[in-house]
């Protein structure tokens, strides 16, 4: 479903990726983990088309979108929920999960409100609450259900554990599981490497701007090197 | 001096009339600030160019200015579009300091262009209602005045439930205070960036054609007017609608008292005195949220 290749990206003299290989196959959850400043975020901004690719392939449905704009991935149904969750602060609860379908399933407005208020019941008893007032976790829900609300064909998804309480990391992570296992396609980046991998089909570690480990979540879980590098163990 | 009470209700109405277009002119400004953070110095000249074009239909088509609003305010919808996304944003790079001078530049080019080709005479039209008044009470409003009131109002809360209800409204808001967030929602941001500045120029053209009737224009005759509209946009809260709507009344009362109390030509005083005290006490403004 997304396939990429050789991607290089970077912010001015600043390479970060230094060719990125990936690959997210239907129906998926792959984790994409690393530490701080590893690129992750890069990727993402990358795959999403909000900074210029500077090599390599993103092909996503089999066609390629490295140098789409923004607006042109979206409508393709390549959804990110960005790190730092990125709502808008001075609209309502319901107003940020419409501009969700601002550029795509536009037409199952109403139905998508109604699904994305079952999933996140807490944003149904604050439909008309300034986003901006919401708590940390209540914000990264309301920016996956924004993500939700342009009937995704692939979601990527931003460090949505980062800044909220053991509890609701778990809650978080459950919720994701659920949502694909509705069948939608998940890529997850994410420090989170313990969590992630419990959840994730396969996944791919990143350090300064490489893969440098990928394979089955199940067998990286075990591998000794990653073991030691992020587990601590 | 004792002011009876009547006077002084007459220059408040009159204030609020004034008021009005202020706030419309201020509206388009701090819409532009709000949405792409510059300062558009170009709006005093465009305001100017939009007055020449409601001057030109009136006098060499003969349509007149309340007429020519339902063309000329699409029409530098347009102008105000076109001049986004092909010169102010090509020619800046996306930086911030290279749009102020974009638009200083354009501002310069407008306006010296005008006064090379009319000369800075200054030319009034005949408007049919232009010696009409109404009687209010005790009041004597001009009726081109009063007209010009009630279209900036209505031609404000149109706009306010435009950003409100509709898909591009809150787009704009969107970019406005969270343009990553936009993006990723699939805003086409260069896009929404033209049509804010569109909307922007719109509200001149429907200002000038408001004006005309009770107005004249000279190439310089813009800066005037947008040197208030700047106060008030500070005085509303840099990028806040009902701000510049209150904002524009509000100065527009003080112009029209502070006139009164120490001459029409020390009118403007009083604005200033308002301008520096909000930014001495209170520099979000009245209606803007603390930084």
């Amino acid at each position: 479903m997304l396939d990429v290749t050789g991607l290089r990206a970077g912010y001015g003299p600043a390479e970060v990726l230094r060719g990125i290989d990936l690959t997210v196959r239907a129906g998926e959850i792959v984790a994409v983990l690393g530490a701080n400043g590893a690129g992750k975020t890069t990727l993402n901004r990358a795959i999403s088309g909000v900074i210029a690719v500077r090599g390599g392939t993103i092909r996503f449905d089999d066609e390629d979108i490295a140098g789409s704009r923004p607006a042109a991935i979206v409508s393709r149904g390549l959804i990110h929920v960005p790190e730092g969750r990125r709502i808008f602060p001075n609209m309502s609860v319901r107003e940020n999960l419409v501009m969700g379908s601002y550029a795509r399933a536009r037409a199952n407005r109403a139905r998508n409100l109604d699904r994305v208020f079952a999933t996140f019941p807490r944003l149904a008893e604050r439909t008309r609450q300034a986003a901006g007032t919401l708590s940390g976790g209540e914000q990264q829900m309301l920016a996956i259900g924004r993500g939700l609300m342009a009937e995704p064909r692939l979601l990527i998804l931003d460090e949505p554990s980062l800044g909220l309480s053991p509890l609701l990391v778990e809650e978080m992570f459950a919720l994701i599981g659920r949502i694909n296992a509705e069948g939608l396609s998940v890529m997850l980046v994410e420090q989170n490497v313990v969590q992630s991998l419990a959840l994730a089909h396969r996944a791919y570690i990143i350090e300064q701007g490489e893969i440098v480990l990928s394979g089955a979540a199940e067998a990286l879980a075990a591998d000794p090197a990653l073991q030691k590098a992020y587990l601590g163990l | 001096m004792l002011l009876s009470s009547d006077i002084l209700i007459q220059a408040v109405a009159n204030g609020l009339l004034t008021g009005a277009i202020y706030a419309l002119i201020a509206l388009g400004l701090t819409l532009i600030y709000g949405v792409l953070h510059i300062i558009n110095f170009a709006h005093g000249a465009l305001l100017t160019a939009a007055l020449f074009a409601a001057f030109f239909a009136d006098r060499v088509l003969g349509i007149d200015p309340w007429i020519s609003v339902f063309a000329l305010a699409p029409a530098f919808f347009a102008l105000g579009y076109l001049l986004q996304r092909l010169v102010v944003w090509p020619a800046s790079r996306g930086e911030d300091r290279a749009i102020l001078l974009v638009t200083l530049g354009l501002a310069v080019i407008i306006e010296n262009g005008l006064l090379f080709q009319f000369r800075s005479d200054t030319r009034t039209i005949d408007h049919p209602f232009g010696f009409d008044v109404v009687e209010l009470g005790t009041m004597l409003l001009a009726t081109t005045r009063v007209v010009a009131f009630f279209a900036a109002i209505g031609v404000a809360a149109a706009l306010f439930v435009f950003l409100a209800m509709t898909d591009t409204g809150r787009a704009i808001r969107a970019v406005a205070k969270e343009r990553l967030g936009a993006e990723l929602s699939g805003v086409d941001v260069p896009h929404i960036y033209a049509v804010t500045f569109g909307l922007g120029t719109a509200c001149l053209a429907v200002a000038a054609c408001l004006l005309l009737p009770s107005y004249y224009v000279t190439p310089q005759v813009g800066n005037a007017f947008v040197l208030v509209a700047f106060t008030i946009v500070v005085l509303g809260g840099m990028g806040s609608v009902p701000g510049a709507l209150a904002g524009g009344l509000f100065i527009g009362v003080v112009e029209s008292i502070s006139g009164l109390l120490y001459g029409e030509t020390l009118g403007q005083l009083g604005i200033f005195l308002i301008f520096i005290l909000v930014l001495l006490f209170r520099p979000q403004g009245l209606f803007g949220a603390k930084a």
